[in-house]
C-alpha cells in the first residue's frame, strides 16, 4: 500500500483515549485523505484499531494487547512490537503484519486478508479460520488450525501438537517439524497448484529466501465430515 | 399337590419404561446416540407449580381494560448509547438460519415487529430477509462465528454473546449434512453436504476476564452504540450472572433446560442443566447483590408458553422473557394438519422433534424447497404477532389482578407454590403456608 499519499495522523494513546482512536479510524472511508495513522504508546492496550473499514495504513509503535486489528477490512495494520491474543480475529480483508510475536488465537475465524507474523505464534493460531491467509515466519503452538475451514496457514518454522485437528478445507504448509497432527489431519501431496499458491503467499508476505519445495502440505482426510460411529475414537 | 400361581396383570417396569426400552433398541440397532431438536421433555418443576395470589383486602386490583398496565421494556441501559425499546416483555430467542428456513426467519421478524418486540439471529449469520423484516434484531455472537462480519454487527440493534444455552450448556451443535444447502454452506464457509459442527466454546477467549476484553472489543467496533447481551445456559446462575455483569454485560439472557435447540444429543438435553424455575432467583439474587437488578436486565427463557409463565418469570425478577419453541408452534410447527406426514416420519403432531433432518412437514425447520414452499412468511408472521399479543394481554390481566400498573411491579410476594420443590426453587411460600423450603441453607 502506498502510505505516502494523503496526510498522516499521529495518535498518542498516552494522551488520547482508545475509544477516540477507534472512532476516528471508523470515520475513514475509501476516499479519506488521512491515509496514514501512527499510534504511539499502545502500552499493551486491548482492541486497538478494531473494526476499520477503509484502505488506510496504521502503524502501531509498540506492543498491543488482545484483539488488535480485529475484524479488519481493507486496512494495512503494522504492529511494531508483539501482539496479545486474538490479533486480527475475524479479519475480512486487508493486511495485518506483526513485527514481533503473537499470542494465542492469532487470526481466529478470519474470513479474508493476510496476516503476517514475523516472529512466533502461540497456540491455536488460525483456529476456525474461514478464508484468511496466515504466514508465520517462526513457530506456531499447539492446536493451531483447529477446525480450520478455509484459507491458508503457512509456517516457516515448526508446528506444535495436534496441528489441524478436525480441519475442514483449509490448506496448511509447514516448513519445519510438526510435533503431531490432530484428528482427521494428514500430510498431502504438494502438487504444482500448491507450489504456485504457496509461492504467491510467500511473495505477498515479502518472504523471498525460502523455496516452496521446502514445505509439506497438510489438510483434511475428510473422514469426519459425516458422523460415523466407527470413527468415534477420533471424536 | 401342584402349586397354583394365580395370574397377575402384566406389569411394565417404571425404570425400563417403553421409551427407555425403545431407546436401548434404537442404540443397539444404529450405533449412534439419538440426536433431536427442542428442549427437555422430562417433567421438572415449572411455572405450572406456581400460583398468583391476586388482590384482596390488603391489595386492590386495577380495572381490566380501563386502568393502565404498562408493558414497555427497555434493555441495555447500562453502557449502550442506544438501548433497545420494546413494547412488550416477550422477545424471540435466537434460532439459526440453517436450522430454520429463510422464510421462517422472515416470519419471526415480521411477527416480532408487528408486536413491537425483538427477534434474534442464530448460528448461521444474519439473512437479509430477517434483517429486512425485523424492526429490532439482536445479532448473536457465537463460538462458530459462522457468517460473522463487522457490517452485520453494525446493522444489528444489539449483540448477544452466546456462552451457552439451556438445552445443552457446555455443548456445541451439529447441523447435519442434509440441511446444508448451497446458501447455508456459503454463509458458513464450508462445503455443501457435510455435517457442520458448532463449537462449544469461543475460539478466541476463555473465562470471565477474557470475556470482559471480548465485550470491550465488540463495543469498540460498534462505537459503544449497541447493547451487549450475554446468554448463558442455566447451570450455575448465581455465579454466571455475576461474572457476566462483571464482564460488562448490559443484558443477561438466562436459558433453562426446557429451552430448545435445533439439534443435540437426547442424553444431553435431558440430563444437563437446570430447570428454568430453578435459575431465576439465584440470577436475580446475583444482580441484587451487585446492586445491578434492573440496571443490567435479565431475560429468562426455557419453556415459556403463555402469559402466566411470562408473569411468573417477571414476578420472580426477570425483566423480559424469550420464546423459541412456542414461537415455532405459533408459526405452525407440529400442527395436527400435517398428522399424516408426521406418521410417515414415525412420529405424531406434538412430538415431532427431528428438526435436524430437514424433513419438517410444516416447512419451518427445513431447507427443502418443496417443504419450504408450504410456509407463508406473511401469514406465519401474523400468527406469531397474534400469539405475542395474547400473551401480553394475559400478563396484563394477571398484573392488574395483583394491583400492578406495570408488569415489572409483579413481585415474588404475588406468588405461592403448589409443591415443595417449586417453593424451594422459586423461593416463595408453599400454598397456604408461610413456609419457604430451603431458605437459610446458603449456596446456590
Amino acid at each position: 500500500m502506498d502510505g505516502s499519499i494523503g496526510t498522516k495522523q499521529t495518535i498518542d494513546l498516552a494522551k488520547a483515549p482508545l475509544r477516540e482512536l477507534n472512532q476516528d479510524l471508523h470515520r475513514q472511508t475509501d476516499g479519506s485523505n488521512d491515509k496514514v495513522w501512527e499510534v504511539l504508546n499502545p502500552m499493551g492496550f486491548h482492541s486497538i484499531a478494531v473494526g476499520i473499514d477503509a484502505p488506510i495504513e496504521v502503524e502501531i509503535r509498540g506492543n498491543v494487547g488482545y484483539y488488535c486489528a480485529g475484524m479488519n477490512k481493507k486496512a494495512y495494520v503494522t504492529v511494531h512490537g508483539s501482539a496479545g491474543p486474538g490479533v486480527a480475529e475475524n479479519m475480512m480483508s486487508g493486511t495485518v503484519r506483526i513485527k514481533g510475536d503473537a499470542s494465542q488465537y492469532a487470526g481466529a475465524t478470519g474470513r479474508g486478508g493476510l496476516l503476517v507474523i514475523e516472529g512466533n505464534a502461540s497456540s491455536r493460531c488460525g483456529v476456525s479460520m474461514k478464508g484468511i491467509d496466515i504466514v508465520v515466519k517462526g513457530n506456531i503452538g499447539h492446536m493451531s488450525a483447529f477446525m480450520a475451514q478455509s484459507g491458508h496457514l503457512v509456517v516457516l518454522g515448526d508446528a506444535g501438537d495436534a496441528l489441524g485437528d478436525s480441519i475442514y478445507e483449509a490448506k496448511l504448509f509447514v516448513r519445519g517439524k510438526v510435533k503431531s497432527l490432530g484428528a482427521d489431519c494428514i500430510e498431502k501431496e504438494m502438487r504444482p497448484e500448491h507450489h504456485e499458491a504457496l509461492g504467491k503467499l510467500l511473495e505477498k508476505a515479502g518472504i523471498t529466501d525460502v523455496k516452496t519445495s521446502e514445505f509439506k502440505r497438510y489438510g483434511s482426510a475428510r473422514k469426519l465430515y459425516n458422523f460415523n460411529i466407527d470413527n468415534a475414537d477420533a471424536y | 399337590m401342584s402349586y397354583h400361581n394365580p395370574p397377575t396383570t402384566p406389569r411394565k417396569s417404571a425404570v425400563f419404561d417403553d421409551y427407555t426400552l425403545s431407546e436401548i433398541r434404537r442404540a443397539a440397532q444404529t450405533g449412534i446416540y439419538d440426536i433431536r431438536g427442542a428442549g427437555a421433555k422430562r417433567k421438572v418443576p415449572h411455572f405450572d407449580d406456581l400460583l398468583f395470589l391476586g388482590a384482596s383486602i390488603s391489595r386492590y386490583p386495577l380495572e381490566g381494560y380501563r386502568e393502565k398496565c404498562s408493558t414497555a421494556v427497555t434493555l441495555g441501559t447500562r453502557f449502550a448509547k442506544k438501548p433497545i425499546e420494546l413494547k412488550i416483555p416477550i422477545t424471540i430467542a435466537g434460532m439459526s438460519f440453517g436450522a430454520l428456513s429463510a422464510h421462517a426467519k422472515e416470519a419471526l421478524g415480521r411477527g416480532a415487529s408487528i408486536a413491537g418486540t425483538s427477534t434474534t439471529t442464530g448460528d448461521g449469520g444474519m439473512t437479509p430477509e430477517e434483517r429486512g423484516q425485523s424492526k429490532t434484531l439482536i445479532y448473536q455472537y457465537l463460538p462458530s462465528r459462522y457468517g460473522m462480519n463487522p457490517d452485520d454487527l453494525r446493522r444489528a440493534d444489539a449483540i448477544e454473546v452466546v456462552v451457552g444455552q439451556g438445552a445443552k450448556p457446555g455443548g456445541g451443535g451439529m447441523l447435519l449434512g442434509q440441511k446444508i444447502s448451497d446458501r447455508v454452506a456459503e454463509m458458513r464457509n464450508l462445503p455443501k453436504g457435510i455435517d457442520q459442527r458448532s463449537a462449544c466454546r469461543h475460539p478466541d477467549w476463555t473465562g470471565p476476564d477474557d470475556l470482559e476484553i471480548k465485550i470491550q472489543e465488540i463495543r469498540e467496533i460498534t462505537d459503544w452504540q449497541k447493547p451487549i447481551y450475554v446468554k448463558i445456559g442455566g447451570t450455575r446462575p448465581y455465579y454466571d450472572v455475576a461474572l457476566a455483569v462483571k464482564a460488562g454485560a448490559d443484558v443477561v439472557v438466562l436459558d433453562g433446560m426446557q429451552g430448545g435447540t435445533a439439534a443435540t444429543q437426547e442424553v444431553f438435553i435431558e440430563n444437563v442443566g437446570l430447570p428454568t424455575l430453578a435459575c431465576i432467583r439465584p440470577a436475580v439474587q446475583a444482580l441484587q447483590d451487585l446492586d445491578m437488578h434492573r440496571k443490567v436486565q435479565l431475560i429468562v427463557s426455557g419453556g415459556i408458553r403463555n402469559g402466566a409463565d411470562v408473569a411468573k418469570a417477571l414476578a420472580l425478577g426477570a425483566d423480559a422473557v424469550a420464546i423459541g419453541i412456542a414461537a415455532l408452534v405459533a408459526l405452525g410447527d407440529n400442527d395436527p394438519q400435517w398428522e399424516g406426514e408426521y406418521e410417515k416420519l414415525g412420529t405424531t403432531a406434538g412430538a415431532y422433534d427431528d428438526w435436524h433432518e430437514g424433513r419438517d412437514p410444516a416447512g419451518i425447520t427445513t431447507q427443502d424447497p418443496e417443504l419450504m414452499a408450504r410456509f407463508d412468511p406473511v401469514k406465519g408472521g401474523r400468527r406469531l404477532a397474534n400469539y405475542l399479543k395474547v400473551m401480553t394481554l394475559e400478563v396484563q390481566t394477571i398484573a392488574r389482578a395483583c394491583g400492578h400498573n406495570h408488569i415489572h411491579n409483579l413481585e415474588p410476594e404475588d406468588l405461592c407454590a403448589l409443591t415443595l420443590e417449586a417453593a424451594a426453587m422459586a423461593r416463595v411460600p408453599l400454598a397456604g403456608t408461610g413456609w419457604i423450603p430451603g431458605q437459610g441453607t446458603g449456596g446456590f
